[in-house]
């Protein structure tokens, strides 16, 4: 017998009540900016799509766009296959096991604006172990505060520093979920060491890579604290991603209308991406 | 295909094993013709599967020697062993197609590929999967799955042995028995030796010609299926074969008789050797409700369709007996007689009767 009443909505508020304070109700007035203008006083004046024009036209955005993805392209590209091979060589069984979790969590366990004074410290020319190192022992120009090859190389290897350990814990538990029956299998199949990666690690590791994509995904794509501590978008605008860019506009110009356009516009190119991605690495198991 | 000689196999898992306790297998030495088929039966943890990874390569024994026919293999890897096996949880690679799962072990060998294709070929046939040949094998049942991990050990045309590890375990009831008797036929058919490990009497009895007994890293009988059942070397066989399995009472031996509770039992022939803890052994199938015999209360009648179990006590001793027909009915006073062909004495659990000859 099956009866039918209301209560479960009962159920459902608070969680409504949650997503509505701290996301739609946010979320809106932000689109209620985008589409006005303000001098100040509480004064608010229609302006329609006329801010996500501007944006999208902007030079400066489609630079900071243009950054953002090269940023997030180089980081993608190295981390996943570092990640992939460090949790491939980190050992099954035994007394290194919690040894290796640990050091590898390590990074990931610092507060993101340390991060970024750590890295800031450790490589300035003159202070800095590395930048002391790499200046007057190698002999090698280095100046992450001047040049924005030196920058986008410190940015990068710090985000590598930070977050490869993501990609290995998850590739790493993906790993160690496979029965040791597959592996004795293999090797009375004669496959080789490719094969068995080919053909039963990575099959295996498939579920968690993508989450580990995705992750990594959105948060270097959003990434704001730590560039911003250790380069400050600088030298001249070489480092300044969008969430940078956009904090620059919001609040050092207080421009918030054309900013709320550009937070929608950034928020929809996050959305759109990771579903293509989601999309793209999922769809073999829809057969 | 090959004749496969263990011969004073030992393992240990411990690096130095001091007493025989540390040993996970304690002297084995048998010898398994060419093309037979033959099973280990035992409970978890009796080591069949430790001998398995022997015989397959997987493990290293810590002393002893196998021979594949008089090729002493001891120190090869699996891959130049030429064995198949068959793992509990279907392995099966889950991105190729059921026929590149069943090539694969042919093209890491670098066979030729119209070789391939012919044996894959055959090989479908033999398990009926011609029609799955190109979906991904990840889709699959479970049954077919172990199929074709089945189907990998088959094809290549070179294989010593197929050996089996509880292959069965997570296959539905109802597809258990279907996949039983094809590996019946496929071991007619392609003639291979094959090893089964199972703790499951039933699958054991029904595949092999031969079946292995093991209990705590030692074999305690080698035999056809009815001999383990009519005249059981050791208390522990005659208890796990056998549903339910043999009567083991307390017992006294006097000249060619067995004293039982105060009572005078017949046996099958003299009792050997002196010394040790003598106990009495016979089936519940060899219990009978007669005038005369030793006098027992019925406790409980288990109807279990074919035919009746009944549970008695001999003064303080329980006993089974089965009964094809005429049940007592429960708390009632009845006699029980052991035919005496089939009864038989063991000491320290080992058969301690010879048997008359007839």
């Amino acid at each position: 017998m099956k009866t039918e009443n209301q209560k479960a909505w009962l159920f459902v508020i608070p969680v409504l009540a949650l997503v509505a304070f701290n996301a739609l109700i946010p979320m809106m007035t932000v689109v209620n900016y985008s589409v006005q203008e303000t001098f100040g006083n509480n004064q608010f004046f229609w302006e329609g799509l006329g801010w996500f024009e501007q944006i999208l036209r902007s030079d400066r955005f489609q630079a900071a766009l243009g950054r953002q993805f090269m940023f997030t392209i180089i980081i993608l590209s190295i981390e996943v296959p570092l990640g992939i091979i460090v949790a491939l060589s980190m050992p099954r069984k035994g007394f290194w096991v919690p040894v290796c979790l640990v050091l590898m969590a390590l990074p990931m366990l610092i507060p993101w604006n340390v991060v970024g004074s750590m890295w800031n410290i450790f490589t300035l020319p003159k202070i800095g172990l590395l930048g002391y190192f790499l200046n007057d022992v190698l002999g090698i120009n280095y100046d992450m505060t001047q040049q924005p090859i030196s920058a986008w190389i410190t940015v990068v290897v710090m985000d590598v520093w930070h977050w490869t350990s993501l990609v290995v814990l998850l590739c790493y538990a993906g790993l160690v979920s496979i029965p040791d029956a597959y592996y004795q299998a293999a090797k009375i199949d004669g496959a080789s060491a490719w094969s068995v990666f080919r053909y039963i690690q990575l099959p295996k590791m498939k579920a968690v890579l993508t989450i580990a994509v995705l992750l990594r995904f959105m948060d270097s794509f959003n990434i704001y604290t730590e560039p911003f501590v250790l380069t400050g978008g600088g030298p001249g605008n070489s480092t300044t991603l969008l969430s940078i860019d956009l904090v620059k506009i919001a609040l050092g110009q207080f421009d918030l209308g054309p900013a709320a356009a550009m937070s929608l516009i950034y928020f929809a190119i996050t959305l759109l991406v990771s579903w293509v991605f989601y999309v793209l690495m999922t769809k073999d198991d829809q057969q | 295909m090959a004749q496969i000689t263990l011969s004073n196999l030992k393992h240990s898992y411990y690096p130095n094993p001091k007493g025989p306790d540390d040993y996970a297998l304690k002297e084995i030495d048998v010898t398994w013709r060419d093309g037979g088929a033959y099973a280990l039966l035992g409970p978890s943890g009796c080591g069949k599967s430790t001998l398995l990874n022997i015989i397959s390569g997987l493990l290293t024994p810590s002393e002893g020697r196998i021979l594949f026919d008089d090729r002493d293999v001891t120190q090869l890897p699996p891959d130049q062993r030429n064995i198949a096996q068959v793992f509990q949880f279907p392995v099966i690679y889950d991105t190729m197609t059921v026929r590149e799962n069943l090539a694969f072990p042919l093209r890491n060998r670098g066979a030729e590929p119209g070789k391939i294709t012919q044996r894959v070929q055959e090989i479908a046939q033999m398990l009926d999967v011609v029609e799955m040949l190109d979906i991904r094998a990840a889709g699959l049942s479970p049954d077919n799955k172990q199929k074709i991990s089945m189907g990998r050990g088959l094809v290549r045309d070179d294989v010593n042995v197929v050996m089996f590890d509880e292959p069965l375990t997570v296959i539905d009831p109802h597809l258990k028995w279907k996949l039983r008797s094809k590996l019946k036929e496929l071991h007619q058919r392609v003639q291979a030796t094959m090893i089964y490990v199972t703790h499951d009497q039933t699958e054991a009895l029904t595949f092999a010609d031969e079946v292995v007994v093991m209990q705590e890293g030692e074999v305690v009988q080698i035999g056809t299926p009815v001999e383990l059942f009519e005249r059981p070397q050791h208390t522990f066989v005659g208890h796990f074969i056998g549903s339910p399995g043999m009567n083991v009472l307390p017992c006294q031996a006097v000249g060619d008789r067995a004293m039982f509770e105060g009572h005078e039992v017949a046996l099958e022939g003299p009792v050997t050797g002196d010394g040790g803890t003598l106990t009495l052994g016979v089936r519940p199938e060899h219990v009978a409700i007669s005038d005369r015999g030793v006098p027992a209360h019925v406790t409980k009648v288990s109807d279990v369709g074919r035919h009746f179990v009944v549970d008695a006590m001999v003064g303080q001793t329980p006993l089974k007996a089965v009964l094809d027909h005429d049940a007592p009915e429960q708390g009632s006073e009845v006699r029980l007689s052991f035919k005496p062909a089939q009864t038989r004495v063991y000491r320290d659990g080992w058969i301690a009767t010879q048997e008359r000859a007839s």
